[in-house]
């Protein structure tokens, strides 16, 4: 039955070979832990896509509850935090999972500088990733302010103080965040909607391209 | 014979549609090709790493479980007393700040110029380190420039913490987060131990300001520092106590011995209010009408 519901799909669309090139394509001997332990050191990446993975599905489940508006959104992360079944240990996997994505990126960019594996032809891919980088950074800034504890109030102060300062187009940036002249109602909104919407979109591109281009150019040979 | 169905490697569209028709099954490339003890990514090799995911996320779920995220208190602008701290993994550029050469008049210097030339210099090194070699230990320019890198990020990081904890430490101040978390044990312990859904305790009742109408309190304590942390209602802020009920457990000359000394996270007030016009006699006064704030009256 299965069969031949595949097979009624790929008779029109022709999917064997697209799936058949991620599954099959070989990978070598020098990334593999299981022949060389060192070889750990090329995991980060593919951790950094786990931990992604459950950034996007925990997050997926604290909107649930969560509300982004000053008066409601720290009840309803006390709410989630101490009241709702498991509401700990999902919005402690985000929590924790935000730092995690860091630590295991910033391992995996340091893994491909130090082998090398940026040079010719795999420059862009390099320019991607850190392009990568920038989101996730700005994932964890938008993210910080949405408890609206005070920390989480007074560290965006902090950082839109900052984004302020850059020439020119400082003033610009700041409106843009702040949605007005102080950090309130309109700012949660926005914070809100970036780290939700804007951000993991471009994300998701960002990672789109980045695995196309190492299916198409392969992984860096052995040092 | 009315189609071409000699050679069946041809390909036939299916009506008016570019999908070719299936004419082969994929093969994959031949495992020789490789040097090496390669193997298929699916599932030969994404089980073998996923030996490795599946130890990263026990340790991620032991310190999730551990550790439950930090929630201090709602967000309050008046709060003055608040050290403001960004995610760790932004403390080395906001130390950089702390720097003369990198804050006040420089301040651009150190919110764009350091950490936007690191970080184009960072993404375009392709461009840059343009030879062919690529064992790290053959091109030592950029390997240190990265090695410098790391270990001023890693020194930041730490000064910044350190100094964070001092600060915390010479203001007596406990992070909100924990000290919520205290109370919540706290509450729980009065309320029988039964855990977090027990009814609220009975509401306390509560201090008002007595003798509203003092000029003490209109004139003096609304213009004196003390109404910056502990607020116009008296009601305190967060960390900071309030004063209703002051009266109960401080006398005049203590509330007075306090306001020159200081106490606990409070540093001495005295000097302060008079620059700002106070005199001594109104703060004597304030004293006396601080004494005068009982639960119990």
């Amino acid at each position: 039955m299965l069969k031949a519901v595949y097979e009624w799909i790929d008779g029109r669309l022709d999917i064997t070979p697209m799936w058949r090139d991620v599954a099959d394509h070989e990978v070598p001997e020098h990334v593999n832990p299981a022949h060389h332990f060192s070889a750990f050191v090329y995991c980060f990446g593919g951790l950094t896509f786990f931990i992604t993975v459950i950034q996007i599905l925990s997050g997926m489940f604290l909107t649930m509850y969560y509300v982004p508006d000053i008066a409601n959104a720290y009840a309803s992360v006390d709410y989630l935090q101490h009241k709702v079944a498991f509401g700990v240990i999902v919005r402690g996997m985000h929590h924790w999972g935000a730092s995690l994505v860091i630590v295991l990126m910033f391992l995996h960019t340091l893994r491909v500088f130090f082998t090398g594996s940026y040079k010719n032809p795999r420059e862009m891919n390099w320019v991607i990733g850190m392009l990568t980088f920038g989101v996730m950074l700005g994932l964890g800034f938008t993210g910080y302010l949405l408890p609206w504890d005070n920390k989480a109030y007074f560290a965006t102060k902090v950082g839109i103080e900052i984004a302020a300062s850059v020439p020119f187009i400082g003033e610009t940036i700041q409106n843009f965040l702040q949605g007005g002249d102080i950090v309130g109602a309109e700012t949660i909104a926005r914070f809100f909607a970036l780290h939700v919407f804007f951000l993991p979109g471009v994300l998701l591109a960002l990672l789109a391209a980045h695995f196309i281009l190492i299916r198409k150019q392969g992984i860096s040979g052995p040092l | 014979m009315a189609t071409p169905t000699g050679n069946a490697q041809t390909v036939v569209y299916v009506g008016d549609s570019r999908v070719a028709r299936p004419t082969k099954v994929h093969v994959p490339r031949d495992y020789m090709a490789y040097p090496g003890k390669s193997e298929t990514f699916i599932p030969n090799f994404l089980l073998k790493e996923w030996m490795v995911g599946s130890v990263v996320l026990v340790g991620f779920l032991v310190l999730v479980v551990m550790h439950p995220a930090p929630l201090g208190y709602p967000a309050d602008p008046t709060n003055s007393a608040f050290i403001p701290m960004p995610d760790w993994y932004f403390l080395f550029l906001y130390q950089l700040l702390k720097y003369p050469y990198l804050s006040e008049q420089f301040v651009v210097l150190g919110t764009v110029l350091i950490p936007g030339l690191a970080f184009t210099a960072l993404t375009l090194i392709p461009f840059l380190d343009r030879t062919p070699e690529r064992r790290f230990t053959k091109r030592p320019v950029p390997t240190m420039m990265m090695l410098l890198s790391l270990a001023a990020i890693v020194y930041l990081t730490w000064v910044s913490w350190d100094h964070y904890q001092h600060e915390l430490k010479a203001k007596n101040i406990i992070p909100e987060h924990i000290a919520r978390e205290q109370e919540m044990h706290a509450k729980k312990q009065a309320g029988g131990g039964t855990g977090g859904d027990q009814p609220e305790p009975a509401p306390v009742k509560v201090a008002a300001i007595v003798d509203a109408d003092d000029a003490a309190y209109k004139e003096v304590y609304m213009k004196a520092t003390c109404v910056q942390c502990h607020g116009a209602q008296l009601k305190g802020n967060g960390p900071i106590p309030g004063l209703l009920g002051i009266g109960d457990k401080y006398n005049a000359e203590q509330i007075m011995d306090i306001i020159r000394n200081g106490i606990g996270g409070m540093g001495a007030q005295y000097d302060a209010n008079i620059s700002m016009g106070l005199t001594d006699q109104n703060l004597e006064d304030l004293a006396a009408w601080l004494a005068k704030q009982k639960a119990t009256p």
